[in-house]
């Protein structure tokens, strides 16, 4: 089990990590999740060894790892754009590590090809790197860090640089390769639909910070802070009051849980909180229909109160300039208290 | 570690502090001797000299673009067979040695050649033609593979805005690689501003460069009061272009972005066939002529095919000529740049490491500091040496050793040109990731900086013995009569009165020129990534 205690990295006067708490059950995956300059990468550098702690510690089933060296903590690391080595072969790349162990020739050469047909890419062992694809790169990437069977494996926006459909194919290799290893890993992402794809939970760093640690379901059902919510995509985000156990907004009053507290907040909509609805309240005009293929986007500007998007199936999607009634879903609109600012 | 870190600053820069520095404080202190700068720009033949070295310069560099340049466009902007085969022809002329050259345009123009009709011999023409012949290849690699990775989209694009063919290349194109072309521009001038070898073979006795006069005044007048004057001249007219250009090139460095390795030349058609096929010919055919007319002229005595300048090198008449055989020259030539190699590899291969490592203020004084050679003739590292010598013990000062430590001199800064980008260049990932593997810190040096690096000291390695082995300027001040090399034995012969001391100059010259092949043939081998590096 890895833990990660109140650790801080500073450049200069800049905190990269200010005091990060994290940490990973053997066979968890964690994704951590942020946007660029959050301090994700940091944090992996720093549970990698590569990033000294300018204080707080890292620990693997208790033992502090801070006088072990990088090269010694037996964690495998996959590189954004992959940092393979120019100047080997794809066998010379995944047996790199196995050499360092000093595994004799004949092991190594059985583990290379075990690993490489587990990644799907048995038979390309004497390939130049540099003319394989983006995604067979990223495969060989995968399986260099595998080859060693490192107790932990930390991944750093291994599909950054992929296409859509190699992304969707990929993250499910990956789910089933790490199911199968029972192997921890750390995810490092920018893209919450990966996050939540692979990962058991989700850290979500802002700053330096980790703002929010949970379940994929429950970050999404509940972001910490308003600024989750928007880094999540939901939207739009509105000035409202909440009062009588009801969240005054632009678009009329919308019933609330008791637990609401009374007074000024800020309202954010989930991308499913508005629905086409006969019986809504909320009378709007079509303003917009965005066809993406299994569904439709409607921009809808409501008589009061600004734009909302509504996602309808492809069938039941009405035209750009249509009058409609929406009704929004009081589950889905999420309160936080207004800042002082 | 910390031994080991010290050691490679300490290293270069006390090698340097003893073989460049003292011989320099040494040019100093000569000059500083009361009356000497003000006796040399007073001498109006002395003025003459600088006159005539600035104009030479100007006339060459201004020569040399017009040249290259329709080659550099040809080369960056064209797919064509035999287009590798161009780009290192291009390049032989500027590793061959300065003597190689002045006779191959002796060969031409001398009696007995092709072109002795033109009743040139030697004068400002010859000069002239030679040094654009010797400087092609800097514009060419230059400005043509600056050119080549200028993403032809952007000229493209301003067609598509209403610029015709030529508003487009003078608008868009042209600013874009104006920094290539001052720097291609302001390396030629300082070559050919401090020409020496072909100045003083090619030029007649009638026209003498700044350098030309140094050793004049040292070696025929032995006044190394004057010789020394005009050195400090030249390095302080050197530095001031070197600092003018520097800032120019600054200016001019807009921060764009490259094709990269998208190679963006096509298939000429058309019209552009013809243009393509008289570029190419045109200097082929210029760049070859000199070449093909050295080896054939060796190959023959008159009219006759014969081998018989190559055997009379083992004559004993030839011996006499040199104090020694011809082919203890060539001996003497190889083991000079054998040891001149080993030393610049290692000196320069320390200071590449130690200037990679920490980019700062410290590393960039060095860097700059272990560029000063480059920016320094090799006639004034020979004088210099010279002087330095008269406060050494004999035994030292006549050491055969300060002939490949003046060449290591002059071909470090190459080596440092040659190592640091690519020690630069290696992304720091690869180190983590080999860390990440289980690599401890000296094994991630062998596994990833080595392999990588060894390509680039091949390269320079290469460099060094075609600088050692081509070396004349600084050779001729330390040499002895015992053991000359091969460029000082050509330059005798050919100071010599006699048709059999000319043949054995071609002759000669032919060998230096296969043997400085044989070590460059290695570079094009790795691929020079850009002559423009340094």
């Amino acid at each position: 089990m890895l833990t990660v205690e109140r650790a801080v990295v500073e450049f200069g006067a800049r905190r990269a990590l200010d005091l990060v708490d994290l940490t990973l059950n053997s066979g968890e995956t964690v994704a951590v999740l942020g946007p660029s300059g959050s301090g994700k990468t940091t944090l992996l550098r720093a549970v990698a060894g590569l990033q000294r702690l300018d204080a707080g510690r890292v620990t693997w089933n208790g033992d502090d790892l801070v006088r072990v060296a990088p090269h010694e903590r037996h964690f495998g690391l996959m590189f954004q754009e992959y940092a393979l080595f120019p100047h080997r072969d794809v066998a010379g790349n995944v047996g790199f590590g196995l050499r360092m162990t000093a595994t004799d020739r004949a092991a190594r050469d059985l583990r290379v090809d075990e690993v490489l047909e587990l990644v799907g890419l048995a038979g390309l062992r004497a390939r130049r790197v540099a003319t394989l694809s983006g995604g067979e790169q990223q495969r060989v990437a995968l399986a260099r860090a595998l080859a060693v069977s490192p107790r932990l494996l930390m991944l750093d926006e291994p599909l950054g640089a992929l296409d859509r459909v190699w992304r969707r194919r990929l993250l499910t290799e990956i789910r089933s390769i790490l199911d199968e290893a029972a192997l921890a890993a750390l995810y490092v992402t920018h893209d919450h639909e990966e996050a939540f794809a692979i990962a058991h939970r989700v850290a979500i760093m802002r700053d330096g910070h980790v703002v929010q640690v949970g379940a994929p379901a429950d970050v999404w059902r509940a972001p910490a802070d308003a600024w989750t919510a928007t880094f999540l995509g939901f939207g739009p985000i509105v000035a409202a009051e909440v009062r009588d156990g009801r969240v005054e907004t632009p678009w009329g009053p919308i019933e609330r849980h008791a637990d609401a507290v009374p007074g000024a907040v800020e309202a954010v909509l989930r991308p499913d909180a508005a629905r086409l609805d006969d019986a809504g309240r909320t009378a709007a005009t079509v303003t917009r229909s965005v066809f993406t293929g299994t569904r439709v986007e409607l921009t809808v500007v409501a008589d009061a109160g600004p734009p909302l998007t509504v996602v309808v199936a492809p069938r039941a999607a009405p035209a750009a300039g249509a009058r409609v009634r929406i009704s929004i879903d009081p589950d889905a609109l999420l309160v936080y208290p207004r800042r002082a600012d | 570690m910390r031994i080991a870190r010290i050691g490679r600053v300490a290293i270069p820069v006390c090698f340097l502090a003893v073989f460049f520095g003292w011989p320099l404080e040494a040019i100093f202190a000569h000059s500083l001797r009361p009356g000497a700068i003000a006796d040399v720009v007073t001498d109006p033949a002395l003025r003459r000299v600088a006159w005539f070295t600035l104009w030479q310069a100007v006339v060459s560099t201004s020569a040399t673009l017009a040249v290259g340049l329709p080659a550099a466009y040809v080369v960056a902007r064209y797919d064509f067979p035999g287009r590798r085969l161009f780009r290192a022809f291009v390049t032989v002329p500027f590793v061959l040695p300065t003597v190689v050259v002045a006779t191959a345009f002796l060969a031409l123009l001398q009696p007995g050649g092709p072109m002795a009709f033109l009743h040139w011999r030697t004068g400002v023409g010859p000069l002239l033609i030679a040094h654009v012949f010797f400087n092609v290849a800097v514009v060419v690699r230059t400005v043509g593979g600056f050119w080549a990775n200028l993403d032809p989209r952007r000229e493209e694009a301003a067609r598509m805005l209403g610029a015709s063919r030529a508003r487009a290349f003078l608008g868009v194109t042209l600013p874009l690689l104006a920094p290539s072309i001052i720097a291609a521009a302001s390396i030629v001038f300082l070559f050919t501003f401090t020409s020496f070898g072909i100045a003083l073979l090619l030029a007649g006795p009638a026209h003498a460069t700044i350098e030309v006069e140094i050793y004049r005044q040292a070696f025929d007048f032995f006044d190394l009061r004057t010789a020394a004057a005009l050195a400090l001249l030249q390095i302080v007219a050197v530095l001031a272009v070197v600092f003018t250009l520097g800032k120019a090139q600054e200016r001019r460095g807009i921060a764009q972005r490259l094709v990269g390795a998208v190679d963006s030349a096509r298939r000429p058609r058309g019209r552009e066939k013809l243009l393509v096929g008289a570029v190419i010919g045109a200097t082929s055919l210029f760049l070859g002529a000199p070449l093909a007319v050295l080896i054939w002229r060796s190959l023959h005595i008159g009219r006759h095919w014969s081998l018989g300048s190559y055997r009379a090198l083992g004559s004993s008449a030839s011996a006499t000529t040199l104090f020694v055989s011809p082919w203890a020259a060539v001996r003497n030539s190889i083991e000079f740049a054998v040891i001149a190699t080993a030393i610049a590899l290692f000196v320069g291969g320390l200071a590449s490491v130690a200037i990679a490592a920490r980019p700062g203020r410290a590393t960039r004084t060095m860097d700059a500091f272990l560029m000063l050679p480059l920016g320094t003739s090799a006639v004034t590292v020979g004088f210099g040496f010279l002087l330095a010598s008269e406060h050494v013990p004999r035994s030292v000062a006549n050491s055969w050793l300060l002939v490949p430590i003046a060449h290591a001199v002059v071909a470090i800064p190459f080596v440092v040109r040659a190592v640091v980008p690519v020690l630069r260049s290696i992304d720091p990932r690869l180190r983590d990731a080999a860390t990440m593997l289980g690599a401890a810190p000296r094994r991630v040096w062998r596994e990833v900086d080595l392999p990588i690096v060894t390509r680039a000291f091949a390269v320079a390695a290469g460099f060094c013995a075609a600088v050692s082995l081509g070396e004349f300027g600084a050779t001729l001040f330390i040499s002895r009569p015992e053991w000359p090399t091969v460029p000082i034995a050509i330059s005798r012969f050919l100071g010599k009165v006699g048709q059999i001391y000319f043949d054995q100059a071609l002759a000669m010259s032919v060998i230096l020129m296969l043997l400085t092949a044989g070590a460059v043939f290695a570079i094009e081998r790795v691929r020079v990534r850009d002559l423009g590096e340094f």
